[in-house]
């Protein structure tokens, strides 16, 4: 993979990520990550260091792990009662190649959700870090800036 | 006005109360601008000129401490025409300018001037301050209230002091600071937010799916329905919710062996901090076994502030604030945000199932006049009964004091 194919796979790549988490694949995205991956969604988006800092979620390999146990295990009143979601993903931009086999794209995410009568929708700007891995790619790190990530938000029962 | 005393009984009160808007203006009469409201944390204004923009109430005001070191609370609303004078959320500031016509006040609220003074006949600018509330604080709880009439903090507080000072001591060692906060909004009334800090009984049911989460040992620490918890009414409104016993007093026990899960922590300590003071931030770390709910927007409850604010009759915002180690150690900081993160905000494993539970509750208030909500479980706990860790005698606690003060 090189240059623009490169980019054209992981876009294709990231699609295929969401596509998973609208349709409730979670067991095939947790394969996606490398064992170091984090997966962000950060409070304050120009945090200097998100561990030191509270976010909505800062998740290892073994709170991605939980995360989808709870959504899919039907203990919970919220994930059991869960809104409908979809998402659009769409401005991707190549932030970063320097290294060959590591690619960081930023994109624009908009998630729409349906619950109780209520549509709201959540927009972000999403960050990439995708390490080649043979024909395809594994996420290093995936931070999800929402635009109302200052706001008061609602509970989710979905994953960014 | 409604005979209160005909909605809430010793045992049930009404719905009306999660539903009925001339009710929820009155509370914002009677309650919130008539008692201590919770505002800050002192650790949220450690210098002169910082300031934090809240609410009391519906009312936006301004937190400051100024360059006296005297910490304020003022209406954010300049005195001209009414537009707030600050709309950051935090920041140091030398004063407050008002955008629309540029009156400046300093940071002790005092008018120091506005363009073209000489279209004002007999103006004395020492009048034109901002509006003051009356401000007290306790072991770095900050309050306000519009009523100048209120009895001290120290009394409204009374019982619950011993609770907070037990409280503050999950500092470790250190004092305590506010760590950042989740944000989020219920479509239901703030009451059953209120009720929901002395509530164990719902634990079990609401959190399964955060308990199963857990390592065994910190599972078992959950499971506190016949652990000799209780519920204690702490007078004016305020009660405590002690779920873990063990965890009442963070400075007993000290040479008790670390728990496993705390091995790492305390090893990456070693060398940097002596064993005592290992094993009291370790003992610290994941907070205090109770709720302590004062009436009517805080709770210190387990490791965070959970402060509530009142929108509409029918939606509240609720914060939860994280707290930590001031100078201590990053891991042990970091392991305080990361429980945080565990359990609260909009994508925590616990609180998108409260507020389902809440929202449910208000969906189903519309259910017909004839609906009552039970407050009626457990026995409260007494000088010669243990009490109930289920016991809905927070509630009752609560509810008491609304009756009182909406009749009044």
């Amino acid at each position: 993979m090189s240059g623009n194919n490169t980019m054209q796979d992981a876009i294709e790549f990231i699609w295929a990520e969401v596509d998973m988490l609208d349709h409730g694949e979670f067991q095939d995205w947790l394969k996606l990550w490398t064992e170091d991956g984090k997966y962000v969604i950060p409070i304050d988006q120009d945090a200097p260091d998100f561990e030191n800092s509270l976010n909505y979620a800062y998740d290892d390999a073994a709170m991605r792990d939980m995360r989808v146990r709870r959504l899919t295990s039907g203990q919970s009143m919220s994930a059991t009662n869960a809104a409908k979601i979809m998402r659009t993903v769409s401005r991707f931009r190549l932030l970063k190649s320097d290294d060959p086999n590591v690619i960081t794209i930023r994109c624009a995410q908009n998630l729409v959700e349906f619950k109780y009568e209520k549509l709201r929708n959540y927009p972000s700007n999403v960050t990439y870090v995708l390490v080649k891995d043979g024909d395809t790619f594994r996420i290093r790190e995936k931070i999800v800036r929402l635009i109302n990530s200052q706001g008061a938000l609602a509970g989710m029962t979905f994953l960014l | 006005m409604s005979d209160y005393a005909e909605l809430v009984k010793p045992d049930q009160v009404h719905t009306s109360l999660y539903r009925d808007e001339a009710i929820f203006d009155e509370e914002q009469q009677r309650i919130f601008e008539k008692t201590w409201i919770w505002v800050a944390h002192e650790s949220e204004l450690p210098n002169p000129g910082d300031f934090i923009t809240t609410y009391v109430g519906l009312k936006p005001v301004i937190v400051n401490r100024d360059k006296k070191g005297v910490v304020r609370v003022m209406l954010n609303k300049c005195r001209h025409r009414g537009a707030t004078v600050c709309e950051a959320k935090k920041g140091n500031a030398p004063g407050f300018l008002c955008p629309y016509h540029a009156w400046t006040y300093s940071q002790d609220g005092a008018l120091r001037g506005m363009p073209l003074p000489k279209g004002y006949k007999d103006f004395d600018k020492s009048d034109y301050g901002l509006i003051q509330l009356r401000v007290e604080s306790y072991n770095g709880l900050i309050f306000a209230t519009f009523n100048e009439e209120a009895p001290s903090l120290d009394e409204f507080l009374g019982r619950a002091k011993p609770w907070i000072d037990l409280f503050m001591k999950q500092g470790g060692g250190f004092p305590v600071k506010t760590m950042g906060e989740h944000r989020f909004t219920f479509p239901g009334n703030w009451k059953i937010q209120l009720e929901n800090t002395t509530d164990a009984y719902h634990f079990p049911v609401v959190h399964k799916s955060f308990l199963t989460s857990l390592d065994g040992d910190t599972e078992e620490l959950f499971s506190f329905m016949n652990d000799g918890g209780f519920v204690e009414d702490l007078g004016n409104g305020h009660s405590v919710l002690v779920m873990i016993p063990s965890l009442v007093d963070l400075d007993e026990n000290l040479d008790e062996p670390i728990p496993e899960r705390f091995a790492d922590l305390a090893k990456s300590l070693e060398g940097r901090y002596s064993d005592l003071e290992i094993r009291r931030i370790c003992r610290a770390v994941s907070g205090a076994g109770f709720n302590v709910n004062l009436f009517p927007n805080l709770a210190c409850s387990m490791a965070f502030f959970r402060v509530l604010r009142p929108l509409a009759v029918d939606q509240t915002e609720i914060r939860h604030i994280a707290i930590g180690m001031d100078g201590g150690p990053d891991e042990a900081n970091q392991a305080r945000l990361r429980l945080h993160e565990h359990f609260q905000g909009p994508m925590g494993f616990g609180t998108p199932d409260d507020a389902e539970a809440w929202e449910r509750v208000q969906r189903g208030s519309h259910a017909g006049d004839q609906s009552w909500i039970m407050l009626n479980r457990g026995e409260d706990k007494t000088d010669d009964n243990p009490g109930d860790v289920t016991a809905e005698t927070g509630m009752r606690a609560a509810y008491q004091m609304w009756e009182r003060m909406m009749s009044a």
